[in-house]
């Protein structure tokens, strides 16, 4: 059973999220140190690393680097529409617009929450929609629970990947917690006091 | 003041119903420890030593009496009948159950008040001067466009998850009175030369563990493109600011590390895409929320009344009264009025039911059914008539709240501290009420004039111990609490951040401590002159040499040490 909610429905997932190989973070823990916070703009995964990962047939969703340095290798595959891509936390959406030029080449981008408390992929969906135009689908990945989709929504995303252990049927009815927002966003770009007439 | 419509209303409303449908979740074990505690806090819901904390939010420090009113019957209800007033002008519950947090929101959006981002990583109530709209050295009442931004900021979802919290303060007075220099944004209204209201925005400015005093980073913004700049700094913050080390997350580190100038740089070039879109604020929308912060009904008065100077003149107490706790107004005739909550034996800043009872009839027989909160957490009466004064201080004195200490040292800002706080390292309460116990003659503090005297039980500030002229820092030292003091700090204008004297205390030994520095003090005064003039003058050398019993520092071995 897919755990995805698109466009306000839990629907069937016909992709493929592709994570990097586990052993990356063994590597990091063994070392003494996990490494929590990357200076925004560094390469997370190595070159190794970046070459070891498998992407499987269809529609698969891939790493930002791997992106970057497999584009020839994938060129068929993104030309067919095959290919979205995920960002890392501490991934900008400037690399993103420098890696592929038009954003809306790209079928499905999507946005990795490390911890639900992250907020920087609320900065990032609300670049992507409003200064790149990107209109496509715009999926949150990870860490993602139901408190946050009501933000997530209006800062632009429309796809939601729920944690496994949590129930997508439920986490639709906070899509909905609020009616009337006070504050412009993507998802109603006139601020409340545009909107309606107010006493 | 600002009234709710129903857009307002609906807003509180589905937020209580969402926070309940939280605890239920919490409670039934749908959601963990960790996933619960961010949803909380945005909550103003803290898990204290004791039990939960509930802090309740004052927008910009102002209550009507009902609503006070409503917090004296919750104090009631749901907890041990009093609340703490804190020093961002919030409202905090000690006692109450977490069960019953759903239904204490429920009854304050009954009288349109809620608990939205008093914790948390997100912007926090946005606090300003508690004599706006009647203070004589204002250039423009902060209130309407602390409203808007109070509005804009509630549910903001591009920010509902920083690094880190975010204060803004704003202010309209030519005398900073809302701090704004030490907050995470400061917006400081004037007029420019051509008279158009202009915003003076400050940047990276806070307390906690790195003081730091906010740089400028725009002189003069248009008003109308508050919100856009404000967006376009927090959306940098959000992106950029750390978020790997707590207690390196706030935005002060961020334009530390980046310089204020790369820092504008970045900032501008966000907001030059942002600039003019649907978030600038309309003149239509500023008269809108302004209608709801006109002048009250004044009525017409001489700035002199017989029978009040009568009474001023024959009543020592009542003179001393005066002195101390009234303030000047901008109306003829009006005055504003502080409640202290510093009466020596009680901890700063807390008022039983009664007590609010009290000053919510005060508020409705002598001035206009409002009161405010400020942040030196006492109460405010802001539009009281000369010839009432004398009812209100009988009032006032008879329930506790009329001690003439406004401004004198024995008027702590003083957190809640280890007695209720889980994160201090050291009680903070304790210490307050040693020292106004060892201060207890008012004619002598009459005498030493104005001190501010700050105590925070840890680094995190909440007693704003860095800005008092005298700060007071409990630390934790192999287990045991001690006590760090500095001098020199200044809030206001020309807000610096006090200097450390050297090692820390005991507790005990706190009072002598203050003690002789005071007498340092009044040693090397010169007439009238202020205590924080005095330490500006002749430096902390004598004030270490008193304390410490030895010589501070030669000069040459701190010459050899640069």
């Amino acid at each position: 059973m897919s755990n995805l909610i698109k466009h306000g429905a839990v629907v069937e997932d016909n992709w493929t999220l592709v994570r990097y190989p586990a052993v990356e973070e063994a590597v990091q823990k063994q070392a003494g140190k996990v490494v929590q916070f990357k200076l925004t703009g560094t390469e997370a995964a190595s070159p190794e690393l970046i070459a070891q990962v498998q992407i499987p047939a269809g529609r698969a969703i891939v790493p930002l680097a791997v992106f970057r340095a497999r584009k020839d290798e994938l060129a068929a595959r993104i030309a067919a529409g095959e290919i979205g891509v995920w960002l890392e936390s501490f991934e900008l959406v400037e690399d993103l617009v420098a890696a592929v030029g038009d954003v809306n080449t790209l079928p499905l981008i999507a946005y990795d929450f490390p911890k639900f408390v992250d907020g920087r992929g609320f900065s990032a969906a609300v670049l992507l929609r409003t200064r790149y135009g990107y209109k496509n689908e715009l999926r949150a990945i990870g860490d993602v629970l139901r408190d946050s989709l009501y933000f997530m929504q209006r800062c632009g995303f429309d796809a939601y990947q729920i944690r496994a252990d949590r129930s997508a049927e439920d986490a639709l009815a906070s899509l909905r917690d609020f009616s009337e927002p006070y504050q412009a966003s993507v998802a109603e770009p006139q601020p409340l006091w545009r909107r309606h007439a107010r006493a | 003041m600002y009234r709710y419509d129903n857009y307002d209303q609906r807003i509180v409303d589905e937020r209580v119903a969402q926070y309940r449908d939280q605890t239920r979740r919490y409670l039934a074990g749908e959601l963990s420890e960790d996933e619960f505690r961010p949803l909380r806090l945005q909550n103003g819901l803290y898990i204290q030593r004791h039990a939960p904390m509930l802090r309740v939010a004052i927008p910009y420090g102002l209550l009507a009496s009902r609503q006070l009113r409503k917090l004296a019957e919750i104090a009631r209800k749901y907890d041990r009948g009093y609340a703490h007033f804190s020093t961002r002008q919030n409202c905090q519950f000690n006692w109450p159950k977490l069960e019953d947090t759903p239904d204490i929101l429920a009854e304050l959006a009954s009288v349109e008040m809620h608990a939205i981002q008093t914790s948390g990583n997100c912007i926090r109530n946005i606090t300003t001067d508690q004599f706006a709209g009647v203070a004589p050295d204002e250039v423009v009442d902060p209130r309407a466009l602390a409203e808007i931004l109070r509005q804009w900021s509630t549910f903001h979802p591009e920010f509902a998850a920083l690094p880190r919290k975010f204060k803004i303060a704003v202010n309209g007075a030519q005398s900073d009175r809302a701090v704004v220099r030490v907050h995470d944004i400061g917006l400081e209204f004037l007029r420019n030369d051509a008279g158009e209201l202009v915003v003076k925005v400050w940047v990276g400015g806070g307390l906690g563990r790195t003081p730091i005093i906010g740089q400028v980073i725009h002189e003069a913004l248009p008003w109308k493109h508050v919100i856009t700049y404000c967006e376009a700094i927090l959306r940098v913050y959000n992106r950029y600011g750390r978020r790997d080390n707590l207690y390196k997350a706030r935005i002060k580190i961020l334009v530390k590390a980046l310089g204020i100038e790369e820092f504008k740089r970045q900032v501008e070039e966000e907001w030059a895409f942002w600039k003019d879109g649907p978030s600038t604020v309309t003149q239509a929308e500023l008269d809108r929320v302004s209608a709801h912060f006109r002048p009250p009904a004044y009525e017409k008065l001489a700035d002199c009344d017989p029978d009040f100077n009568d009474k001023a003149a024959t009543n020592p107490a009542f003179a001393a009264w005066l002195k101390r706790c009234t303030h000047p107004h901008k109306v003829p005739g009006y005055r504003a009025v502080t409640l202290s909550l510093k009466k020596t034996g009680i901890a700063p800043g807390d008022a039983t039911a009664e007590q609010m009872e009290i000053v919510a009839n005060l508020a409705d027989r002598y001035s206009f059914g409002e009161l405010r909160v400020s942040h030196e957490q006492n109460l405010i009466l802001a539009d009281v008539k000369l010839s009432d004064l004398f009812d209100v201080w009988q009032t006032a004195r008879a329930a506790g709240l009329a001690t003439p200490n406004i401004g004198l040292l024995t008027d702590i800002v003083c957190c809640p501290g280890g007695d209720f706080c889980s994160l201090a390292n050291a009680k903070s309460i304790p210490i307050a009420q040693a020292i106004q116990e060892r201060f207890d003659n008012l004619d002598f503090l009459f005498d030493l004039g104005e001190i501010e005297l700050n105590i925070s039980g840890c680094m995190n500030s909440c007693g704003h111990h860095h800005v008092g002229h005298i700060g007071i820092l409990g630390v934790d030292k192999d287990g045991s609490e001690w006590y760090q003091i500095s001098l020199g700090g200044q809030q206001g204008n020309e807000a610096t951040i006090g200097s450390v004297i050297g090692r820390a205390f005991a507790a005990a030994d706190v009072p002598d401590v203050i003690s002789k520095i005071i007498s340092v003090f009044v040693e090397h005064r010169e007439g009238d002159e202020k205590f924080i003039d005095v330490v500006r003058r002749i430096g902390l050398d004598p004030f270490k040499a008193r304390v410490y019993g030895t010589p501070a520092v030669a000069p040459k071995k701190e010459l050899a040490n640069v």
